[in-house]
């Protein structure tokens, strides 16, 4: 089950055309700033960005953090509302749950894939931030990098970090991808699903910059999304990371179980 | 006989709307059982109840011996289904939907699949189709194909609605054939359907719902039993009434039904008396008039109960 859903997932066009398209942005940017040799100063624009043009093994985490806030969330929310919904809306899904797949089966099969998509989309995007990064910009082979606190990281410090940062942004899309799939279950329409999870992302991106909202600021889902940038001080500031960790696990498992819940007990008329 | 479909008072109310009201379906082994009504009347609701994907307010489902919606894990890999019209991935072929369905569930074996998915191909008539993705498909195509997906796993049941839907009529002609041979072999089909045609050319067994209530369900043969009278075809038909007398039962231009379960005395009394007879046959109920009778009753008992 979780291998046709994956077959599904990946077979299809649309997928990859979504990770092409959301390489573009970053791979845009580094064209600009090496051309223009124009990168922003530290502390300002996209994180990482300015440290790129002294070292470009560092692009694939610049090119995180540009797609991390708006593009990559969508991709999630797009490919998540389409979960259920989208089988629902094109009449497979009645067919899959008489062949039967059983309904907690499917919707495990579902979130196995979408995480297999956050994963390979995040992946890609570094691993093209990487190419684009050490061919357009000087590569400190040797040398490692720098920590955002200024101390030098050897080449092994660096990998290990640019890993745990991987996996905390994977962790982070999880709670976009969770709530895309509750929604999906509630909706038929792939669209409303997608766009209930960005109207959610939107919400805490808005009340995040609310001073009236900083009592709740802590459980806003995207609260600690750039806190994989502490995986680069010198030492780790384990403190938002930890957080961030924490609110993604407790996001998804409630979501999951709604999701669950309405989606096991729920007529299918579609 | 065993019993295939069984449901027992099966209601399922929609806020004050009862979508279906309390039927008790019998379906037998072997039967090809027509399942009719209007559209609206909870034939798809009731369908879907049956394959555990609405579930029921009240009453109970039993598929092939197993509590619905509890069993189906156990049961629902024995029963191929069409719910509502094919539906497959537009960007896939044919055979690649096919291969997706069956590795979705269980009791499809990976080592057959590909002989098997041939073989519904060519069963279904797309024995020669090619790797073209199922957008391209023409409708009867798509039925076909949905046709095909239901056979996959030679199921002991198969519960079609509208199956013959976009199909021109060599196709529908085709289809009949497939599944009465299928039937042979030992088939159960449950048909639902809003074509008399269809179901009276298919059918060993009708059911008939009429908003929500189940009005009949009967042996096909029991219900177009021949009524006790003979049609009389005869260009001279005041004639009749002076040979005939107290026998006519209704003159209707030039047919006149007559009493009498015999149509050769009928013949030989006309003929004797020198009455020109062009036609001549048992009188026979039609599905539709059976159809329209009893779902025209039913709307006044669904008045009354209110």
């Amino acid at each position: 089950m979780i291998g046709v859903e994956l077959r599904k997932l990946f077979r299809r066009p649309r997928t990859w055309v979504t990770i092409a398209v959301l390489n573009a942005l970053p791979v845009l940017v580094a064209v600009l700033v090496q051309l223009t040799d124009l990168a922003p100063r530290p502390g300002e624009g996209p994180p990482f960005l300015s440290a790129v043009l002294t070292n470009g093994a560092l692009f694939p985490l610049a090119a995180l953090a540009i797609v991390l806030p708006l593009f990559l969330p969508i991709a999630v929310a797009v490919v998540a509302g389409d979960a259920v919904a989208g089988e629902a809306q094109a009449g497979t899904l009645r067919y899959l749950l008489v062949r039967p797949s059983g309904r907690t089966r499917l919707l495990v099969a579902k979130l196995v894939a979408l995480m297999a998509f956050v994963l390979v989309t995040v992946l890609v995007v570094a691993g093209v931030g990487y190419v684009v990064g050490t061919t357009l910009f000087d590569a400190q082979p040797v040398g490692g990098g720098t920590s955002v606190s200024g101390t030098s990281l050897s080449q092994q410090e660096l990998a290990g970090r640019s890993l745990m940062a991987i996996g905390y942004v994977t962790v982070s899309m999880l709670g976009v991808a969770a709530f895309g799939l509750f929604f999906s279950t509630l909706t038929d329409s792939p669209l409303a699903a997608a766009l209930g999870a960005l109207a959610v992302l939107v919400t805490s991106s808005l009340l995040f910059t609310l001073d009236a909202a900083s009592p709740i600021a802590p459980y806003l889902p995207t609260r600690y999304w750039l806190a994989f940038v502490d995986l680069f001080r010198d030492p780790v500031l384990w403190r938002d990371v930890v957080r961030g960790l924490a609110l993604q696990g407790v996001y998804v498992g409630v979501l999951l179980a709604a999701a669950w819940a309405n989606f096991t007990t729920k007529d299918v008329t579609s | 006989m065993s019993s295939v479909i069984r449901t027992r008072g099966l209601v399922k109310r929609y806020g004050r709307l009862r979508a279906v009201d309390g039927i008790d379906l019998h379906v037998r082994a072997g039967d090809v059982y027509g399942f009719l009504g209007a559209n609206g009347s909870g034939k798809t609701t009731t369908v879907r109840m049956l394959l555990g994907l609405v579930l029921p307010t009240a009453g109970e489902v039993e598929l092939l011996g197993g509590r619905m919606p509890r069993a189906g894990r156990r049961v629902l890999p024995r029963v191929g289904a069409l719910v509502e019209g094919p539906a497959h991935h537009g960007h896939l072929s044919g055979r690649a939907n096919l291969g997706l369905i069956d590795a979705a569930g269980p009791g499809g074996s990976r080592r057959t699949r590909r002989a098997r998915i041939e073989e519904v191909l060519e069963q279904v008539g797309l024995g020669g189709i090619d790797r073209r993705p199922v957008r391209a498909y023409s409708l009867g195509m798509r039925q076909r194909l949905g046709l095909a997906a239901a056979l996959l796993r030679r199921p002991e049941l198969l519960v079609l609605d509208e199956p013959t839907n976009g199909l021109d009529p060599q196709g529908i002609h085709e289809i009949r054939d497939l599944l009465l041979e299928l039937n042979r072999g030992g088939t159960t089909v449950f048909l639902s359907s809003h074509l008399l045609a269809e179901v009276e050319q298919l059918c060993t067994r009708v059911g008939v719902l009429d908003r929500g209530r189940l009005v009949l369900q009967d042996e096909l043969a029991r219900l177009t039993a021949p009524t006790g009278a003979t049609v009389v075809d005869t260009p001279a038909a005041d004639r009749v009434r002076a040979v005939l007398d107290g026998r006519v039962l209704g003159v209707d231009g030039s047919r006149v039904v007559v009493r009498g379960t015999d149509p050769a005395e009928v013949n030989a009394v006309l003929v004797g008396a020198g009455v020109p007879v062009t036609g001549l046959a048992l009188q026979r109920p039609t599905l539709e008039e059976v159809v329209l009778a009893a779902a025209g009753t039913s709307a006044d008992r669904v008045e009354a109960a209110r």
